[in-house]
């Protein structure tokens, strides 16, 4: 059986400056995986290098099909969806159309309104402001918002971009919850980028973790815990 | 107070034309924020492709529809084949285009159909609708015209999934191609949707001011004076500011400087609002959280 | 590049004594050509003059104006009606036209410096559809001879010499070329120059680094419209009319096409533009009266899309080439 996602040497540049030198790792189907790193790291350029948002170089397979050179919306109507740095929310739209939007890519127009019910279900707040600009919601809502924008493309892939960034550990704990069951049930890979080094190995399965535009090491997120840099520069004790 | 009543009709005639224009010029500008130069000419030539099929015998309403199939796909077109490749260079430079698509435009009409001023149909009988004596049914079917086309572009970008994904579009790019929406083609869209819009506009204006190559150059303007007064980003703001600035017109014509200003007024307009007042009337300022 | 300072100034004398090898080229030349032709070569000088001050404001300083025609015809309009109605000397007409068109281009720049790139193009452009209406308004027709325009009498050469009025004429305008150029490329050489396009390229640095921004915009739009303004008088002394059909947006696009195809830029890109919009339509106008223009859209866009440089750029190339030398097209 293929890996759900294979990165082979990747290579990313912003204009001329090269940010990725050959970043490579493969996660398996409906497994959750942390890319761990310092800030600067390279972390959000993954993220971008694997829906075609920078200039990049080398591999990307998404279930053994080959999507390195492929626009960036049609590797999303392939099932990634990105909650990208920033949260990418549609500003002037209602809450409501952000997630219409969201579904926008999966054509099956019937199911939208049952899959807007279900994110309702996973988010009751979104529901009391699905009519509001959402300029207007809270930083907490639209980082609910834009979880829930992904997961209306039932994507097979879920890149997320710091998704605990600003929010009270609650809420936090809540939507890790979330994701959790999301990956359980719909067997939604998940690649998580996080600061919040602690939270991340205890929902992923594997880890992987980014240096200066490379991937220093590897591996089950359970042996992670117990490996000693990991523990010094990210979970501090 | 009858003839300041039928200054203010004629005024709401000529604005809708405006308005019809104006809003064209606000969707290629919420798409790509540009304003397009070559959008008056490209209306005009429009309408002289309704000309040729009308000459040809074809039934009005026919020609009517063909020429909006046409204009949009000659809107298509040029975002595919100019537009795009010259992408986010500079403004000089995307500037330059459109007057070159401009002077393209004029001077293909001049060629094909020559300068001579040539008289364009109306589709509404000759006489006065209900016997009113203020307006001609040509005017009164303009507004109408209008408000129906302003009626279906609500429609479609309020109800319609690529209506949304079109206003997606053009408010974050990134984030569209991030739910999968194709920028490059919503765009081109955006450009054949207001390709046709100026098309009606054009076959609207043309029997009223009689068909010519340099026909749209002066309502081109009173367009983008609408544009601003009701804020170059805001649809509606540029229809009320279309409808505006024509009674304006019409009222500053017949009483306060006479018809031979006219333009100067546009200038003034489009100078005044850019220096005092750039968002328009009712340009939004996006919300902000308080 | 950073080059010695000797050579840079060996290569300045160079290009000094070059461009008065031109000038001089350019003065014998109207002895050898039909009347029509120097009047056409007259022509092409008083466009280079509004050519080069177009440039100040759009290529190096980065302003967009879609309506310098509109300053042209301030120039020519100042100088007929001087002509006509005062009994003012030719000559004379020239500095004032250059006088009017700088507080009128400086008092247009002073709003206009307020909008960006894409809005001031659009101001221009509403200056430029606007203003010969402007001329034909009846309560200026004293002045302005309304849609007549005004005629005036093509001045003969002065102190008996053996030149005739076309002769006279050229001359006289490649003097005074020669002068705005002369000025100009002092201006965009020193401090100025790189103040502008510093604003142009980088406006917060320059900002940063204390210039006055607002100062130096609404200047170049005045300068620019001064050297347009003297373009215009030269103009209409030479075409011995004017009247406001011969000033309508159309005009302000030729300008446009002469800077983009010429090179933007460029001083002696100038000169290119200036012999692309007299002789091209020339030429094109036999297949039919549409072509021109036809052609000056497709140059623009083509030009755009294939050499932003304009001709200056493939000139400047060519000459690089065919010396094997670095150096910098004049
Ligand atoms: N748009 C950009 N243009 C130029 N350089 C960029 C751009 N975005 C990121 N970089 C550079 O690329 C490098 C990697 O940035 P990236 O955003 O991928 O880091 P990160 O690991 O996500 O950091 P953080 O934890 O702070 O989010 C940084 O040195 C950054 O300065
Ligand atoms: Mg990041």
């Amino acid at each position: 059986m293929s890996a759900l996602l294979e990165a082979g040497q990747l290579e990313a540049w912003y204009g001329a400056t090269q940010v990725l030198h050959g970043v490579s790792f493969s996660m398996a189907p409906g497994s959750i995986a942390t890319l761990l790193g310092a800030n600067g790291a390279g972390k959000t350029t993954t993220l971008r290098a694997l829906c075609g948002m920078v200039r990049t170089r080398g591999a990307v397979r998404l279930d053994g099909q080959s999507i390195a050179a492929m626009a960036t919306e049609d590797i999303v109507r392939l099932g990634v969806a990105h909650v990208p740095d920033g949260r990418g929310t549609f500003l002037d739209l209602t809450t409501e159309e952000n997630l219409r939007l969201g579904g926008y890519a999966r054509g099956n127009r019937r199911e939208l309104a049952g899959d807007i019910e279900r994110m309702y279900g996973y988010f009751p707040r979104l529901k009391e402001r699905r009519a509001q600009q959402a300029g207007t919601l809270s930083g907490g809502e639209q980082q609910m918002l834009a979880i829930a924008r992904a997961l209306m493309l039932r994507p097979r892939l879920l890149l997320l971009d710091e998704p605990s960034f600003g929010l009270a550990p609650l809420l936090v704990a809540a939507i890790f919850d979330i994701l959790r069951t999301i990956n359980a049930r719909e067997k939604v890979g998940i690649l998580l980028v996080e600061q919040n080094a602690a939270l991340a190995l205890e929902l992923a399965d594997q880890v992987f973790l980014l240096e200066t535009g490379r991937i220093v090491i590897a591996g089950a997120a359970a042996t992670m815990r117990d490996n000693d840099a990991v523990r010094r520069s990210y979970l501090g004790y | 107070m009858d003839a300041f009543i039928a200054q203010v009709l004629s005024g709401l005639v000529t604005g809708g034309i405006y308005a019809s224009v104006a809003l064209a010029l606000v969707m290629i500008y919420q798409a790509t924020h540009l304003v397009n130069f070559a959008q008056g000419e490209l209306a005009m030539f429009c309408t002289y492709l309704a000309w040729t099929m009308l000459d040809a015998g074809f039934p009005y309403w026919a020609a009517f529809a063909a020429t909006i199939a046409l204009a949009f796909v000659c809107g298509v077109v040029i975002e595919r084949v100019v537009i795009r490749p010259i992408g986010e260079s500079s403004v000089l430079a995307v500037v330059v285009v459109f007057i070159g698509l401009l002077v393209i435009f004029n001077s293909l009409a001049g060629w094909i159909f020559t300068y001579t001023v040539k008289p364009f149909p109306s589709p509404f009988p000759a006489e006065p609708l209900f016997g009113n004596h203020y307006v001609s049914s040509h005017g009164i079917g303009a507004i109408g015209v209008t408000l129906v086309v302003l009626a279906l572009l609500y429609a479609f970008f309020r109800f319609t999934s690529l209506g949304l994904a079109m206003r997606a579009a053009a408010q974050n790019p990134v984030s569209a191609r991030l739910v999968g929406i194709r920028v490059g083609w919503t765009r081109a869209l955006g450009w054949g949707l207001a390709a046709a819009v100026g098309s009606i506009a054009g076959m609207m204006v043309a029997p009223t001011v009689y068909l010519d190559p340099n026909m749209m150059a002066g309502i081109l303007l009173y367009a983008f004076a609408a544009a601003l007064v009701g804020g170059i980003d805001n649809p509606w703001g540029a229809v009320a500011g279309g409808f505006l600035v024509g009674v304006l017109e019409n009222l500053l014509g017949a009483y306060v400087i006479g018809t031979e200003l006219k333009l100067t007024v546009a200038l003034v307009l489009i100078v005044g609002v850019l220096v005092i007042r750039p968002s328009g009337l009712f340009g939004r300022v996006t919300v902000k959280r308080v | 590049m950073a080059a010695l300072p000797t050579d840079s100034a060996t290569a300045r004398r160079n290009q000094w004594l070059g461009l008065a090898l031109v000038v001089l080229l350019a003065a014998v030349l109207p002895f050898f050509l039909s009347n029509y032709r120097v009047f056409q070569l007259t022509l092409v000088l008083a466009y280079a003059i509004v050519l080069l001050g177009l440039n100040m404001l759009t290529g190096y300083n980065g302003q967009i104006s879609l309506g310098h025609g509109a300053f042209y015809a301030i120039g020519a309009y100042t100088a007929a009606i001087l002509m006509d109605k005062f009994g003012v000397p030719y000559w004379l007409t020239l500095p004032a036209a250059a006088a009017v068109c700088l507080v009128a281009g400086f008092l247009f720049g002073l709003p206009a410096l307020r909008l960006e790139g894409l809005y001031l193009a659009l101001a221009t452009f509403a200056l430029g559809v606007a203003l010969p209406q402007l001329l034909k308004y009846k309560h200026f027709e004293h002045w302005t001879g309304g849609v007549q325009g005004i005629v005036i009498i093509k001045p003969d050469a002065p102190f008996g010499l053996p030149v005739n009025a076309d002769q006279w004429l050229y001359l006289f305008t490649l003097g005074v070329a020669a002068l705005m150029f002369i000025l100009g490329v002092n201006l965009l050489r020193g401090r100025i120059g790189r103040a502008l396009v510093a604003i142009r390229d980088q406006p917060i640095a320059a900002e940063a680094m204390g210039v006055d921004i607002s100062l130096y915009k609404a200047l170049t739009f005045g300068v620019s419209a001064m050297y347009t303004g003297v373009g215009g008088a030269l103009g209409a002394i030479a075409v011995q009319f004017v009247a406001p059909d011969s000033f309508t947006i159309f005009l302000s696009i030729a300008f446009l096409v002469g800077i983009v195809v010429g090179g933007l830029a460029s001083v002696s890109g100038a000169i290119y533009g200036a012999l692309f919009i007299q002789f091209v339509p020339n030429i094109a106008d036999q297949i039919s009266k549409a072509a021109p223009w036809a052609i000056y859209g497709v140059f623009l866009i083509a030009c755009m899309f294939l050499m932003p440089g304009g001709i200056a750029q493939v000139v400047g190339g060519a000459w690089q080439r065919l010396r094997r030398k670095p150096g910098k097209s004049v």
